[in-house]
């Protein structure tokens, strides 16, 4: 019970350090973004008071308010769901913004997440299984595709296969000339597939490396402990070795990491997604930060870490339920 | 006969410090002799895309700058972000690691909340939000935010390491000595962690460089001047990618990819000191093949803990002459 007395404990206290945080900044930072929004606004138009209203409470530029008095609304706010109101997108609501973007990158990233990690974790537990062979030699080039910046990559596909051979679209996450909007027939499915594959190679390729290097070094650590000998004295077949005695334990690691992988996939890949002018949060939060849309960007913020520390949270308690020794060591 | 395999090794575990340093210290003479030779990398009086040509080893950009003389500046940029966020990174993970490691009760308890909290906290896009609060950014002010948020990770390992050290009985020695806390931890415990610290600093870095060109990628970066990341937003601003001007946007992200493989190649030797398994494994699994190929019958290997299990194995060659002689290992 101590256990997850203490993991609630932990994640609410994160959870209001992150949202202080999204207060504090704003108001601790040197500059101004409240004036430099109201004369951006100001341009294109006038403002209505509720808007401004909204926007000195997210940015902190209320003169007759304490940053207490200030803190207590902006909390006020949060708890009934009010984001706030996006600017480039007047009058969307940001909750409304988020909940469309949402889907597009919890569908592309997850998908390429397991993509990765099975691809990895296969790769990872054959290496360490053939080691000391040519195999080898082959381990350190991973590092490669590790150390590769991943949004460039995404540049490259998009040079060679969209602009060079023309065979992929740029842009987008489904063809928007031939279909309005998301319509559930085969075709639009397809339309996204398509649109998909070259982000989540570029996600896959960017990442298949860490779980490979990882899985590969734990089998080569496995593999040489005694009861793999003694399985391997008492005459087994390789196959039952490889797949009950190596692979499974030494895939403890890289599944707990799959889980933190899991919980990240909100976080994801921004960058790769603005490359690819893929709809979804990541391209949402820096079209939000390019035309100084602070509501909308503190709205994405938020909402990515709350979805991280939701997953997290849940993570732990399946952890927990599994592994009892989870549970006795904090 | 027994030192041959493990003289290779040796000489194979330098193979890839060697090529690593080797191309961190070619990228790094790059960036301090590289900006004398090549022209003002502001100066835009070049043909505008321009492909690589004589004069122009690798070109120019939309607004007539040379882009190996923006290559040389770029790097000073990114390197100098690298290493201040990577240096700030690990001193950081000292704090919240080692102390929080090694002592106990609240300390230990606050700081590592703090790096929990950290861990979870998406890093990228919290980045992101400092950055786009701070409108007039120097380079520096970039490898703060970078460094600022690439901690937690490394914490957490230093942590686990500085608690099992914690334990040991030259420590508890040393403390029933009545050494200071502030001692062992310096002179006791860190250089213990050493190997474990450059790794994690290498690592620091990478991802520091790989963290800026990100940012700069987005137009977060630091105002005026020229990195790698840089180079790549002004690529995609000025449509390389469609006016098929790859000699622009190609450079920077392949400079970066190669000192971040770099930089792993001499962390995996340190790998291969700090846990002589990823070493001593493959070795002795390579020795039993050959001894196999050499008409052995070896039914047991696989020396993993320790050296006093390779020898065994490395009776290979002279028995050539035998093919069907069992050796028990």
């Amino acid at each position: 019970m101590r256990f997850y007395i203490r993991r609630v404990g932990f994640y609410a206290v994160t959870l209001w350090i992150a949202v202080s945080l999204n207060f504090l900044l704003p108001r601790l930072l040197p500059g101004d973004p409240f004036s430099i929004l109201i004369a951006k606004l100001q341009r294109s138009g006038d403002i209505p008071p509720a808007v401004e209203n909204s926007i000195r409470l997210l940015l902190g530029a209320t003169e007759d308010q304490t940053l207490w008095e200030q803190y207590v609304a902006y909390l006020g706010n949060l708890l009934r769901g009010d984001l706030g109101v996006s600017v480039t997108k007047f009058p969307a609501p940001v909750s409304e913004l988020i909940a469309g973007a949402l889907p597009w990158t919890v569908g592309l990233v997850g998908t390429a997440t397991v993509l990765s990690f099975v691809l990895g974790v296969g790769l990872g537990a054959w290496a360490g299984w053939r080691r000391g062979t040519w195999v080898d030699s082959i381990i350190p080039s991973t590092t490669l595709l590790q150390s590769l910046p991943y949004f460039w990559v995404a540049l490259l596909f998009i040079y060679v296969f969209s602009v060079q051979l023309r065979s992929f679209p740029i842009i987008g996450a489904y063809d928007v000339f031939t279909f309005d909007g998301p319509e559930p027939t085969w075709a639009f499915a397809g339309s996204v597939l398509f649109h998909a594959l070259l982000p989540a190679v570029t996600i896959v390729v960017s990442s298949v490396g860490a779980w490979l290097l990882g899985m590969r070094n734990m089998m080569v650590a496995t593999l040489s402990e005694d009861y793999v000998i003694t399985a391997e004295a008492k005459g087994l077949h390789p196959r039952r070795i490889y797949l009950t005695y190596a692979v499974r334990n030494a895939a403890i690691p890289s599944v707990n990491g799959f889980g933190v992988a899991l919980a990240f996939v909100v976080a994801g890949s921004l960058v790769t997604e603005q490359v690819f002018s893929y709809p979804g949060l990541g391209k949402l939060m820096i079209e939000a930060v390019r035309n100084n849309d602070y509501a909308l960007m503190q709205g994405v913020f938020l909402m990515i870490t709350l979805a991280v520390l939701a997953a997290l949270f849940v993570m732990d308690f399946v952890h927990g339920l599994i592994d009892p020794r989870a549970r006795h060591h904090d | 006969m027994t030192d041959r395999p493990r003289l290779t090794l040796r000489l194979a575990g330098h193979g890839k410090l060697v090529v690593g340093l080797a191309i961190v210290a070619a990228i790094a003479l790059f960036a301090i002799v590289g900006p004398m030779l090549t022209q003002n990398p502001r100066s835009s009086d070049n043909p505008a895309l321009l492909p690589p040509q004589p004069g122009h080893w690798l070109g120019t950009t939309s607004l007539g700058y040379d882009v190996l003389a923006q290559l040389a500046e770029g790097a000073r940029g990114s390197l100098l972000v690298g290493v201040v966020a990577g240096s700030l990174a690990i001193v950081l993970s000292l704090v919240f690691g080692v102390v929080a490691g090694y002592t106990r009760g609240w300390a230990d308890e606050g700081l590592s909340l703090i790096t929990n909290v950290m861990l979870v906290i998406p890093g990228l896009p919290l980045m992101i939000v400092v950055a786009s609060y701070l409108q007039v950014r120097s380079l520096w002010v970039v490898a703060l935010i970078l460094g600022a948020t690439a901690w937690p990770g490394s914490a957490i390992v230093l942590r686990f390491q500085a608690r099992s050290l914690r334990n040991r009985d030259y420590v508890s020695a040393a403390r029933v000595a009545g050494e200071r806390t502030p001692r062992i931890l310096l002179v006791e415990i860190l250089p213990n962690l050493l190997p474990l610290l450059t790794a994690q600093f290498l690592f620091a870095v990478v991802l520091a460089i790989l963290g800026e060109a990100g940012l700069s990628y987005l137009g977060l970066g630091p105002n005026g001047s020229i990195t790698w990341g840089t180079m790549l937003n002004e690529a995609q601003g000025g449509s390389a990618l469609t006016r098929g001007a790859w000699w622009w946007f190609i450079p920077p992200g392949l400079l970066i990819a190669v000192l971040g493989c770099a930089l792993s190649l001499v962390n995996f030797s340190i790998d291969e000191v700090i846990n002589p398994r990823l070493r001593q494994a493959p070795a002795a699994a390579r020795s039993v093949r050959k001894a196999r190929k050499a008409g052995l019958d070896i039914t047991a290997y696989d020396g993993g803990d320790g050296p006093a299990a390779v020898p065994a194995v490395g009776v290979s060659a002279p028995l050539g002459d035998e093919p069907r002689e069992k050796v028990q290992a």
